[in-house]
């Protein structure tokens, strides 16, 4: 796998130049950015869903569901509006943007009767961020902008079982997982994703389904790209929600041999410290992190200031721990730009290998 | 940082297989094929008792688990998920990686996709060819896991040494160049086969295998030899004594040719030395094929040694006739804990003192224990019985250790507290274990937080015992890295007690290179257990400490020269280039604002009722690791209850600090004609005009042009300008009083209270500093009379000017904190001391600068080249080492 050509080799070596000069700064939240507009169940619906199913589909299920809080449909029913929270983010100094397919999986549509659009919702996510980004790069071409179409979790985990009285019971089978993960991996690079990112890891075995079905549909297309793997340490037990420590849990996905491996999600910059250390010290790969803006407050909102993560990040750059660095839930682009000014001044972590070499 | 390849494998934990481990050990339990109870689980559908096997095995030592459920009659498949899945939801099993065993790829593939973390295939091979073997290998590496390749090919099982190594060969080249297959997670198994059968062709079989395992590591360092032990000694079923020494010798003679993993019974290894002789050298003629007649000689006496049903070897209960001393050692070596009473007491009573016993016979016995892993005669499961045998032990001894303190008066006084640790990452615990009786026996407090620790938890908890020593111990060579790790947040985190370093792979050398340098306070290697008493109590006591450390500083430092001719640094720009880049105000259309009230301004009593108004309560939730910013953490779903009552338990103090006057509040500022002079910044204090240098350190990191390189001095008019600029300066306290109250707590065993004072004297330190600068701004230097900021905009440093302190981020440098309190006569006027790793004394204390020009900003010196250094340690009148030393943590290059 490791032997295949590069999809676009030109993108992935504008990409690494660029890794190797600074600290490449991600984008922040979608769900923080799209609250703001107020939809309701009419507008995620927009005239193709407006009976509550696909007009463009036969479905197999009587009347309609509630779409509201299908994020990701938005990017088919509203994309203007996906594509202004992709250009915020660029004007903030994202250098890279996430699609807007975190649930776009057969598994976690399937939730809204949906799971055919599972495709689709990924294609279109990339081809938005797509058309954002190269719209950016025509603007300043020393400043490239690049993809990541994103993989989620799922809502289902194959190590864990959901029954306790039944330990050995799992909801999902590692085969299903590949199937679903295929599929979407297919419109992403279909869409024009530059990378591939599996994350918000809570359950390893999902990331290795993931991989292995990257792995086998890169062998099946004859190319490849990028991949980024991002696990999330669930409470400050340091542990993922499947059990792993964080060198564990690289250990486990470094098979694939990632761009960049690093942690999201669950906890702020300050928790997640010590683990972010402990990649630093053991990756081969580019490390990263998206934390959230704090952990919630009793309103399940996130409220540290971009001034306060940005303070945070900033140590970890200047302590040479970060190769990329972002947002996740409640995090804006006022973060963004405060984190991006945060790490201008620093250099980013440099590869064990190239550390090998300057000694 | 960490970039040999090991191979790195994964349950919940990491598993790296370094030299170290010498031999990795494959529980075999949990195989179908292997033994017959977990068979019978199996196919009787009893997976909680199957379970619970592969629990033992892990107990055992067993560093990964072997699962085979090949069985004609069990739907393998099945069995294998549901065995996995099972086990994937019990910490204590699934913490270690899985080897999925079978002779099907289906079964195989069936396990690959219940594990989570990075396991190993057993196996694959070209017996079908090499399309089948390329396209198997492929998967694994896609379901990522580590491979045992068999020396299996088309022709059928290698049996001669030339064989394996050439089927071998021929599968890692595949492996390698055809799917760029990672080296270090190929295991070779070149076939263990019975010896000892009666067929001559089998009498070279163990040879073979050794010598191909010799040839196999010699080419293909990286990878690994492995193999199931067991097959070795199949000819002799039913008599476990000779097969268990077939094993024993086998397996010396297999590590030291470089096997260095197996499968085997983790836990019944015998040990190579405690083979009965005669029975050792025939089974060694055996394995190693030395004469014709080897295999009838050991037969002759293989029935001696054979267990009858029910009675136990006579040879084995031999050891209790000997001497007490060497029965203890027997016990330790053999991990037997049955006499450990009845033999520590006769110990006990031979010894004037029970410390004696630990001292005497049971460290002697856990040093043999040492020397024989080292050798690679004790295997990690036997250590570990051995540990739990001097752990019973030192049980029994220690209520007599303690009735020998009452006698001799020792009690209550504690010569000091030592907060111990195996660091994140190792389990190895007896020397700490053992470092922790010596010291208790000595009348140090002892809190030992046992293995794993991670560092924060390490500094959390010498905070809260307040700590005289931190002492740090690990066995394995990746503890190293987290030492050196752990130093650094010692640093960082300002700690100034004692770091001690042991375990067995610690070194002088790695503790003068790579830990010291990045602890300013004393940092002492210390060899064992004897020596832990005598480094303590020299690092406790005020008349021997100074010249201790002098001469341990020494012996590091020479250490390091030694170890110096290393490559530059790279990526930050020249100092002459980063100095012309400096930052350049505009000098010629800028006033610098004179001071309304130059000199000393004194605070004696300052009203604390006004401070309080200007705390920041963030950091205080922060103090109590309560995480969330105030007011929003008071109503938080998590931790809002608790910060809530801790912030009226905080208001309740404060109004008894501020009514029953618990704290005195005290400061000095002042401010003098200053200019800058390069990074230097030049002053003129006091009345007889006396020039005062005070050293600045520039930023060198590569910008573009239009960002300046910072370093403090340039905000500060230069000579040729021809302006008079000023620098200020202040202390500040709200500790002074203190101790009288934490005192009056702890006496009464409240932590709770004598802790918050302490955070909220660190508030009110904090706030005044705030306060105080804000009415510089207004009053005492005045360039903005007219600033109104709210609390929330002070905190957020919305105002002109800026209050660096000497030893943070924009002048790192620790030491210039004895200039400043020179020019405030900061002692006096305050009541702050500073210590000699200059921290101020009382802690609730503040000081630093006072830039005010408008562009002054806070910035970070961040990582300074040697060049640098150099020119700041002759400004400062230092050597480069001590310049090194007190900037270890920002120097851009290895000081060795």
């Amino acid at each position: 796998m490791s032997m295949l050509p590069w999809l676009h080799p030109e993108r992935v070596a504008s990409l690494e130049a660029a890794l190797r000069q600074r600290i490449l700064i991600l984008d922040g939240g979608m769900g923080t950015m799209l609250q703001g507009h107020q939809l309701d169940e009419a507008g995620f619906r927009g005239e193709r869903f407006e009976h509550g199913h696909d007009n463009h589909h036969e479905h197999d299920h009587p009347g309609g569901c509630d779409l509201k809080g299908n994020n990701d449909l938005l990017t088919l029913t509203k994309p203007d509006i996906i594509r202004g929270v992709h250009e915020a983010y660029l004007e903030a100094g994202a250098d890279l943007i996430e699609t807007n397919t975190f649930n776009s999986t057969r598994i976690s549509q399937a939730d809204y009767h949906l799971e055919h659009l599972a495709y689709e919702l990924n294609r279109e996510g990339a081809r938005l961020a797509r058309a954002a980004c190269d719209a950016y790069t025509a603007k300043n071409p020393a400043k490239p902008r690049f993809v990541i179409g994103v993989l989620g979790p799922t809502s289902r985990t194959a190590s864990l079982s959901p029954d306790v009285n039944d330990p050995g019971f799992r909801n999902v089978t590692f085969e299903e997982l590949v199937v679903n993960y295929t599929e979407s991996a297919n419109g992403l690079i279909d869409g024009g994703a530059d990378i591939v990112m599996v994350e918000t890891i809570f359950d390893t075995l999902n990331a290795k389904a993931a991989l292995f079905a990257l792995s086998e549909l890169f062998r099946a297309r004859g190319h490849r790209v990028p991949v980024m793997i991002s696990g999330t340490i669930t409470d400050r037990s340091g542990r993922t929600l499947s059990g792993q420590t964080a060198e564990a849990f690289y250990y486990s996905v470094k098979h694939i041999r990632p761009l960049a491996v690093g942690l999201n999600c669950a906890l702020g910059a300050a928790d997640l410290r010590p683990h972010i250390q402990t990649l630093a010290n053991a990756c081969e790969s580019y490390v990263s992190t998206h934390p959230n803006a704090g952990l919630p407050n009793a309103f399940g909102e996130y409220d540290e200031t971009p001034a306060q993560m940005a303070a945070v990040i900033g140590g970890f750059a200047r302590e040479g721990l970060l190769n990329l660095v972002g947002g996740c839930c409640g995090t804006t682009p006022a973060h963004i730009k405060a984190i991006a000014e945060a790490v201008r001044q620093y250099e980013p972590r440099a590869l064990p290998s190239e550390i090998t070499q300057a000694a | 940082m960490n970039t040999i390849r090991h191979t790195r494998l994964s349950g919940l934990e990491p598993l790296v297989i370094t030299p170290d481990l010498l031999f990795v050990n494959v529980g075999e339990r949990t195989n179908v094929t292997g033994s017959a109870q977990f068979k019978k689980l199996i196919k009787e559908d009893r997976y909680e008792e199957a379970v619970e096997v592969a629990r033992q095995q892990v107990a055992n030592g067993a560093q990964i688990i072997d699962v085979n459920m090949d069985e004609g009659l069990i739907d393998s498949e099945a069995a294998m998920t549901r065995f996995l899945n099972l086990i994937a939801a019990e910490p204590d099993i699934a913490r270690v990686p899985v080897m999925v065993d079978s002779s099907k790829w289906s079964v195989i593939e069936a396990g690959l996709r219940c594990l989570q973390g990075k396991g190993v295939v057993n196996s694959i091979s070209m017996k079908e060819g090499e399309e089948l073997f390329l396209e198997h290998a492929r998967k694994v590496l896609e379901y990522g896991a580590a491979v045992v390749v068999m020396a299996f090919d088309e022709q059928g099982q290698a049996d001669t040494c030339e064989r394996k190594v050439e089927i071998s060969s021929r599968a890692y080249k595949l492996l390698t160049e055809e799917l760029d297959f990672p080296p270090e997670d190929i295991i070779f198994d070149p076939n263990i086969f019975a010896i000892a059968t009666g067929i001559e062709e089998h009498n070279n079989y163990a040879v073979d295998f050794i010598e191909a395992t010799r040839e196999l590591k010699k080419r293909f360092p990286l990878s690994h030899v492995s193999g199931g032990v067991s097959n070795v000694s199949f000819s002799f079923r039913g008599n476990n004594t000779v097969r268990e020494a077939i094993h024993s010798v086998f397996l010396y003679h297999a590590i030291k040719a470089g096997m260095d993993m197996g499968i085997v019974n983790a836990g019944a290894l015998m040990i190579y030395d405690d083979v009965p002789e005669e029975l050792r050298e025939r089974v060694e003629d055996v394995v190693l094929n030395r004469r014709p007649d080897a295999t009838e000689r050991l037969l002759e006496v293989a029935d001696q040694y054979k267990a009858k049903k029910g009675e136990a070897p006579v040879e084995n209960l031999a050891w209790r006739e000997k001497p007490v001393r060497e029965r203890l050692a027997h016990a330790l070596v053999h991990g037997i804990d049955q006499f450990v009473d009845e033999d520590t007491e006769e110990a006990r009573q031979q010894s004037s003192r029970p410390l004696d016993v630990i001292e005497g016979p049971l460290m002697d016995g856990m040093n043999i224990v040492g020397d024989l892993f080292g050798a690679g005669k004790m295997f990690l499961p036997q250590v570990v019985k051995s540990a739990r045998v001097m752990k019973k032990a030192v049980a029994y001894l220690l209520p007599y250790i303690e009735a020998e303190k009452l006698r001799t008066g020792d009690v209550g006084k504690n010569n000091g507290t030592i907060v111990m640790a195996t660091v994140k990452g190792d389990v190895h615990d007896i020397g700490k274990n053992i470092v922790g009786v010596v010291l208790r026996c000595n009348n140090f407090e002892v809190i030992d937080l046992g293995v794993m620790v991670p560092a924060q938890k390490i500094l959390d908890s010498a905070r809260e015992h307040k700590a005289d020593m931190i002492g740090l111990s690990g066995l394995i060579t990746p503890s190293l890295e987290e030492m050196s790790q752990v130093a650094r947040e010692m640093q960082r985190q300002e700690f100034e007690i004692p770091l001690l370093i042991g375990g067995a792979t610690t070194s002088r050398a790695h503790t003068a290179l790579k830990i010291e340098p990045h602890y300013k306070s004393p940092t002492v290697w210390v060899k064992d257990a004897s020596r832990a008493v005598g480094v303590a109590q020299s690092l406790v006591s005020k008349d021997l400490v100074d010249n201790f450390m002098a001469n341990i500083r020494a012996e590091y430092a020479d250490i390091r020269e030694r170890h110096k001719n290393r490559g530059k640094g790279k990526t930050l720009v020249p100092l002459e280039h980063a100095r012309n880049q400096r930052f350049r105000g505009d000098w010629s259309a800028y006033v610098p604002p004179q001071p309304r009230k130059p000199g000393l301004t004194v605070f004696n009593d300052y009203d604390l009722a006004e401070l309080r108004q200007y705390i920041d309560w963030t950091p205080f939730f922060q103090a109590w690791e309560l995480a969330g910013r105030y007011p929003a953490i008071l109503k938080d779903e998590i931790v809002g209850k608790q910060a809530s009552e801790l912030f009226a338990d905080a208001q309740a103090m404060l109004d008894k600090i501020i009514a029953e006057r618990w704290l005195t509040a005290r400061a000095v500022i002042g401010f003098w004609p200053a200019r800058g002079v390069g990074d230097d910044i030049a002053l003129t204090a006091g009345d007889d005009g006396k020039i005062r240098i005070l050293h600045h350190l520039r930023q060198q990191a590569e910008k573009p042009a239009e960002r300046p390189d910072f370093c403090l001095a340039d905000f500060i008019a230069p000579k040729d300008a021809g302006k008079q600029d000023w620098l200020g300066g202040f202390a500040v306290t709200a500790g002074i009083g203190i101790e009288e109250h934490v005192k009056r707590f702890e006496a009464d065993h409240d932590d709770y209270s004598a802790i918050l004072l302490k955070a909220l004297a660190d508030r009110l330190a904090e706030a005044f500093a705030e306060r105080l600068h804000e009415r510089v701004r207004r009053e005492f230097w005045g360039y903005q009379p007219n600033e109104t900021l709210d609390n929330d905009a002070l905190i957020d440093e919305q105002y002109r000017g800026i209050r660096p302190a000497p030893g943070y981020p924009a002048c790192p440098d620790h030491t210039e904190k004895t200039a400043l309190f020179e020019l405030l006569d900061a002692t006096a006027n305050t009541g702050i001391e500073l210590t000699e790793g200059f921290a101020m004394y009382p802690a609730a204390a503040v000081s630093g600068w006072y830039f005010s020009h408008p562009d002054s900003q806070y910035f970070v010196v961040g990582r300074m080249t040697r060049e640098q250094i150099d020119d700041y340690a002759k400004r400062k009148g230092w050597t480069r080492e001590e310049a090194e030393r007190w900037l270890a943590s920002h120097l851009d290059y290895d000081p060795e």
